[in-house]
């Protein structure tokens, strides 16, 4: 037990590496065992972080769980990890959605085991990055995160495939440079990459020249450089076109990983790094930040409305949610110290998360309707209900929760960013609520084209005769709408858990 | 059980009614149907006893019943949510715990419980009626149950669970919740037949339409909730938060805080309540089967839009003096006496007995906003409740026409008749008499018939207000609108029940059973008698008979009571002249007419609502798609953003290439590499021909080299 206790966050990390490893040795051939093996493989980490949750205390100070292990003493270099209320809520959201996850591709035929420890590595690469408390072993994840997510385009996606995935890897990668190059200027000027430590150190520095040019200038470059690499992830816009095909390419539980969990990784790279390393900055350029993320907002609703592709359609829609955390962070930038401040951050966290629950969610069930009818054109399809009635309230379950209906998760979230964002930036507040009127357009448009009208005849009967979502199905969504009605209706169990550790940052 | 933890249960019922039904009874017609009466009947029974124990309070508006607990973490605060019962919301408790249940128990007859399944009826799709045989083998066509039957008491239970919250809340943000739940159930229940085109298109437009407000609304509730610091009613209608956010200034259109604040606030209310300009969805609602039209339209949604505004009455008013109206007030004025007679105006060429009663409801909704905007709070509060009930009365008896009509439709077989078109009906009131009778005295009371209605004396008080504070234009408008509502209310009566059949279908109607009948009874007890309980003071013979018991209650939620008006004949001519004059030219224009044509009043800019549905299609929703499709779609994503993106590949290749050819193949490969081989080979190839195999050669050589590097060292190192 008191192993399990101080070597809790290593043992969620690298578990499922460890069965991807294990699975090397299973027979291809069986594709049960395969698929069944990484399952419970990966509910041990989702277990581990129920008792990480139950043993975190929300109202201590700074990180817990640390663990220290040498790596790269050359460099000064260590396996610092540790996690505090916002980076809990991540982890607990990559082992919740990794099993349904790998649940959701148990109708994957093809190369299961590539395919299951692809999965399993991907979600070592995505808690490395929420876990560490080294700016290297940061970035190392960061990268490590990309490599099955390429493959699992690549290898399992749909007909453009190549495209998509290499967009995707080039990208994302682009995106990096500046940060990779930021990351080593602060490991040489301080010689530690350990985060605590430059928080402080990197911070207190703040007059004097370093490398030819005035501090204030360098922190602005660099400021922009880790912007950009996290604004790529996230996706702000312009820089979003990759997310739509990527998502659309991917196999369906590789889009839920993506929305899920790997559109976070930007997000909290904002949190972890941007704020904390650059106030000042953050506050100068809190306008432009929120100018890129209320063009995502409105760009994204409409963008989404303008789709003809089921998945295009969802897709867009992660550019639209994802457009409300960047608010909120560029709102808690502006406003630091104050209430506004953290109200916008409490809710851009939450976003993350309920954005992580309904978008899993929305490219599941889109994923449910592909597999049935092999196409996702929406219109192809229209008066569907009739047809697949629980499916279809499934859906219509999901959708409200990704529209922001009170009641819902995605509600309180988007009320929370509102709220602390109206004070301080008020025109691209009032600007994203025309992103949430369309929102509501997207989202309705969806349901309309798949569900609604005359019932349709074509996939009525014979060899085209859509069948209806079968429990295993139901067992994916099931966890992601309770937890979506759970958090619309009582928010404070998991806002205690990042309200404490937002105000103890911002 | 303590009064406040009964106010937390109230709403609670339906919603688990829905759950029950959605998760396990939805296949049991009757196990559903139960649920959802048992829930709305609990409803009832818990808000009728938090209404007899608030009647019994001393002094409610001060000391209400409320309870509150912490719901969210913002910082170092908590956001608290509560609930909250004063004067008005038990007001308002009273006549949604007894519409909602009348039009839970009119769903079951409504929905021809006990009827077998049609014949070829299927989910999405009204039912289209059943062939049975009797005893003697003759085949009847018989209306058949709904297929979707237990998916629409769960619907109803949820809509009902909506109105709950948001009249027992005690903050703004239950109350949005509350808010939006009923536009997902109207949008559910709306496109319940959702396989119509038209419903679809309907529920969409309801939904979006309404959604434009609830986006305004939200900005207002955030710009509250950061001025205040909180949205509890009772911490923001304090003397000091009021006057504060009174007196400073918005930074728009010379708004106060107060001001700008209760506009976007009230911007939501255009679209829930159906206020021009944002009243096009309502019209459309009526694809939505009957108890819905009922519901959104009389119960629940259209008058939660105007319960917000009643709620946030204190903030309308925080920098009114009592004479000249705010802005805001203005604007609130404006729109609703606007639309009172712009819709009246509509309803008065409609010939869809239910379309009638959608515009007729706009209209009177108007009324109500109008009422607030001259700061007449119990007026408004008062046609509020009274508009309840006979307007659901209405909409039930308009359901229980067309369910009558079917009937005939069914009988005769002619599915070209429109069961709801008034022009296929007429002497209807012999065939079906308990609906004409009650009709008759919902038509009444909308029309305001004097003294018996409950209509006439919530709309008498409006009137009456507004010439007592001498708002003249609202004052002129509203008697305007009152008229064409006499007008239009006695056409419908007169087409639908007056005279003789003007179809088949019409002779061959038949009364509804008793749980339709039912609920009009009850409700039309509640459309005469409400008016009663507000009979102001000063009236003519009646006043002062019975206290004016709604004056004192609800205007005991204000922070200072509301005087009691003045009595004044003109106001009361007013609208006895507007009422019985409508009754009267309503009947004369329209007791003789048997067709359409032989209507005059099918005015075509009428009839097409002044057009604004193709104006909003052309101003805004073409734009828009346009705008999605193409703009960011095609050109900004595809083409500017991914155009850019697309470069870097080419070019990287041209770079890549470049250096192939120019410094790879050209300097290193053929330049460096071949190069030095090729001056090797070059040079080898060269002096081969000195390589002879002569032994004199290579002495002659060897001596003219030594004399040369000799000649050299002599002449450049040591000379």
């Amino acid at each position: 037990m008191d192993y399990l206790n101080t070597h809790l966050l290593s043992l969620i990390l690298f578990l499922p590496t460890v069965a991807a490893l294990i699975m090397l040795f299973l027979p291809s051939g069986e594709t049960k065992l395969l698929r069944w093996f990484a399952f419970s493989a990966s509910l041990i980490p989702f277990v581990l972080t129920l008792v990480l949750w139950a043993g975190f205390d929300p109202n201590a100070a700074g990180f817990q769980f640390e663990e220290v292990y040498p790596w790269y003493e050359a460099l000064h270099s260590s396996l610092h990890l540790g996690v505090d209320g916002i980076s809990l809520s991540m982890v607990l959201l990559t082992t919740l959605l990794t099993p349904l996850a790998i649940l959701a591709s148990f109708s994957v035929t093809d190369r299961v085991k590539p395919y299951m420890m692809l999965f399993l590595f991907l979600e070592t690469g995505m808690l490395g990055v929420f876990m560490a408390l080294d700016l290297l072993i940061f970035f190392v994840f960061w990268e490590i995160g990309l490599v099955p997510m390429y493959f699992l385009i690549n290898q399992w996606g749909s007909a453009n495939r190549n495209y998509a995935s290499l967009k995707f890897m080039i990208y994302t990668m682009g995106g990096s440079l500046g940060l990779l190059l930021a990351v080593q200027m602060l490991g040489v000027l301080f010689g530690t990459y350990d985060l605590l430590e430059l928080y402080q150190r990197w911070n207190a520095l703040d007059s004097g020249t370093l490398l030819g040019m005035s501090v204030s200038t360098v922190k602005a470059i660099a400021f922009w450089a880790f912007a950009i690499a996290f604004a790529v992830k996230v996706p702000v816009w312009p820089f979003h076109t990759w997310l739509p095909d990527a998502h659309t390419e991917a196999p369906t539980a590789g889009s839920m990983i993506l929305a899920g969990v790997l559109l976070k990784l930007g997000a909290y790279g904002f949190i972890r790094l941007v704020l904390p390393f650059y106030p000042n900055e953050a506050k100068y350029f809190a306008g432009a930040l929120a100018f890129l993320a209320a063009a995502a907002i409105v760009f994204g609703a409409f963008g989404s409305f303008g789709q003809t592709d089921f998945k295009r359609l969802v897709a867009y829609s992660s550019v639209n949610h994802m457009g409300f955390v960047v608010l909120g962070i560029a709102a808690a930038g502006l406003a630091a110290g104050t209430a506004d401040a953290h109200i916008a951050m409490n809710g851009a966290v939450l976003q993350m998360f309920n954005h992580g629950l309904s978008a899993a969610g929305m490219f599941f069930l889109v994923g449910v309707i592909y597999e049935r009818a092999h196409t996702r054109n929406l219109d192809d399809f229209g008066g569907l209900f009739p047809l697949v009635p629980v499916y279809g309230g499934i859906l219509i379950f999901m959708s409200m929760a990704s529209l922001g209906l009170p009641g819902l998760n995605g509600f309180v979230s988007e009320f929370m960013i509102v709220r602390g964002a109206y004070p301080v930036l008020t025109v691209y507040t009032a600007i994203s609520m025309l992103g949430l009127l369309f929102t509501g357009a997207y989202i309705l448009k969806g349901i309309m084209k798949v569900l609604h009208g005359p019932m349709n005849e074509h996939w009525a009967h014979g060899e085209h005769k859509l069948t209806e979502i079968n429990a295993r199905e139901i067992l994916v969504a099931l966890p992601l709408m309770a937890l979506i009605l759970v958090i619309g209706v009582w928010p404070a169990w998991i806002l205690e858990v990042i309200n404490k550790a937002v105000v103890a940052l911002f | 059980m303590t009064t406040e933890t009964l106010i937390w249960l109230i709403p609670l019922p339906p919603l688990l009614a829905f759950f029950l039904i959605v998760l396990f009874t939805n296949k049991n017609k009757a196990l559903s149907h139960s649920v959802a009466v048992g829930a709305a009947f609990l409803s009832w029974l818990g808000s009728m006893v938090v209404f007899v124990r608030a009647l019994g309070v001393e002094h409610l508006g001060a000391h209400p019943f409320a309870s509150s607990i912490n719901w969210l973490p913002t910082g170092e605060t908590w956001l608290k949510i509560g609930v909250l019962i004063d004067p008005t919301s038990a007001a308002v408790l009273f006549f949604v715990a007894w519409t909602v249940l009348m039009i839970f128990l009119y769903s079951v007859g409504y929905h021809n419980y006990g009827q077998p399944a049609g014949d070829h009826d299927r989910p999405g799709l009204p039912p289209h009626g059943a062939t049975v045989a009797d005893e003697h083998g003759h085949k009847h066509t018989v209306l058949s149950v709904e297929p979707m039957y237990s998916r629409f008491f769960a619907f109803i239970g949820l809509f009902a669970f909506g109105m709950y919250t948001l009249v027992v809340s005690d903050n703004l943000l239950t109350l949005f919740v509350g808010w939006e739940i009923m536009g997902l159930c109207s949008y559910l229940l709306i496109g319940f037949w959702y396989a119509k085109p038209s419903a679809r298109n309907a529920a969409i437009k309801a939904f979006m339409t309404t959604r434009i407000g609830d986006v305004f609304m939200l900005l207002g509730i955030a710009f509250l909730y950061s001025a205040t610091g909180t949205l509890t009613f009772r911490g923001i209608f304090t003397e000091e938060t009021l006057h504060v956010l009174g007196a400073v200034p918005a930074g728009v259109f010379g708004l106060s805080a107060a001001g700008l604040i209760s506009i976007l606030l009230f911007i939501g209310t255009i679209g829930k309540s159906a206020q021009w300009p944002l009243h096009v969805w309502l019209p459309d609602a009526m694809e939505g089967p009957t108890p819905v039209s009922a519901m959104i339209h009389a119960a629940t949604m259209v008058s939660a839009g105007v319960y917000a505004v009643i709620r946030m009455f204190p903030l309308l008013t925080a920098d009114f003096n009592g004479h000249e109206l705010t802005t805001a007030m203005s604007v609130v004025a404006f729109i609703g006496a606007f639309t009172a007679i712009f819709a009246a105006t509509i309803a008065v060429a409609q010939n869809d007995i239910k379309r009638v009663l959608a515009y007729s409801t706009i209209s009177q909704l108007g009324f109500m906003i109008a009422a607030l905007g001259i700061g007449a709070y119990v007026a408004a509060v008062f046609h509020l409740i009274t508009h309840a009930f006979f307007k659901a009365l209405l909409f039930l008896g308009s359901g229980s026409v067309i369910h009558g009509m079917e009937h005939g439709v069914l009988h005769t077989g002619n599915h070209h008749v429109d069961p709801q078109d008034m022009f296929n009906m007429g002497g209807l009131r012999k065939k079906m008499p308990i609906t004409f009778w009650t009709f008759l005295i919902g038509g009444f009371a909308l029309a305001g018939f004097p003294v018996l209605t409950a209509g006439f004396w919530s709309k008498d008080e409006i009137l009456a207000d507004a010439w007592g504070h001498g708002h003249m234009a609202v004052f002129l408008t509203l008697a305007v609108a009152a008229f064409l509502t006499a007008f239009y209310t006695m056409r419908q009566i007169t087409l639908t029940f007056l005279g003789e059949p003007r179809t088949e279908e019409a002779k061959h109607a038949h009364e509804t059973p008793w749980t339709m009948t039912a609920p009009l009874v009850v409700l039309s007890f509640f459309a005469v008698t409400y008016g009663w309980v507000g009979i102001p003071e000063h009236f003519p013979i009646l006043g002062g008979l019975v206290p004016n018991w709604f004056h004192e209650f609800v205007g005991g939620t204000l922070a200072e009571h509301p005087e009691a008006l003045e009595f004044s004949a003109v106001p009361l001519l007013t609208s006895l002249g507007v009422a019985l004059g409508g009754l009267f030219f309503g009947w004369l224009v329209y007791r003789n007419v048997t067709s359409v044509e032989q209507d005059k009043l099918q005015i075509p800019v009428l009839k097409n609502k002044w057009y604004f549905d193709e104006a909003y299609d052309f101003l805004f929703i073409k734009p828009a798609v346009w705008f999605s499709e193409v703009f960011v779609s095609k050109w900004m994503d595809k083409g500017l953003i991914d155009g850019i993106l697309h470069v870097f590949g080419p070019v990287t290749d041209a770079v890549g290439s470049f250096i192939r050819r120019w410094i790879d193949l050209l300097i290193i490969n053929q330049t460096i590499g071949d190069g030095s081989a090729n001056v090797t080979y070059w040079a080898g190839e060269n002096l081969r021909p000195i390589q002879t195999g002569r032994i004199q050669q290579y002495l002659i050589l060897s001596l003219s080299i030594l004399l040369l590097v000799g000649g050299l060292v002599y002449f450049l190192l040591l000379a």
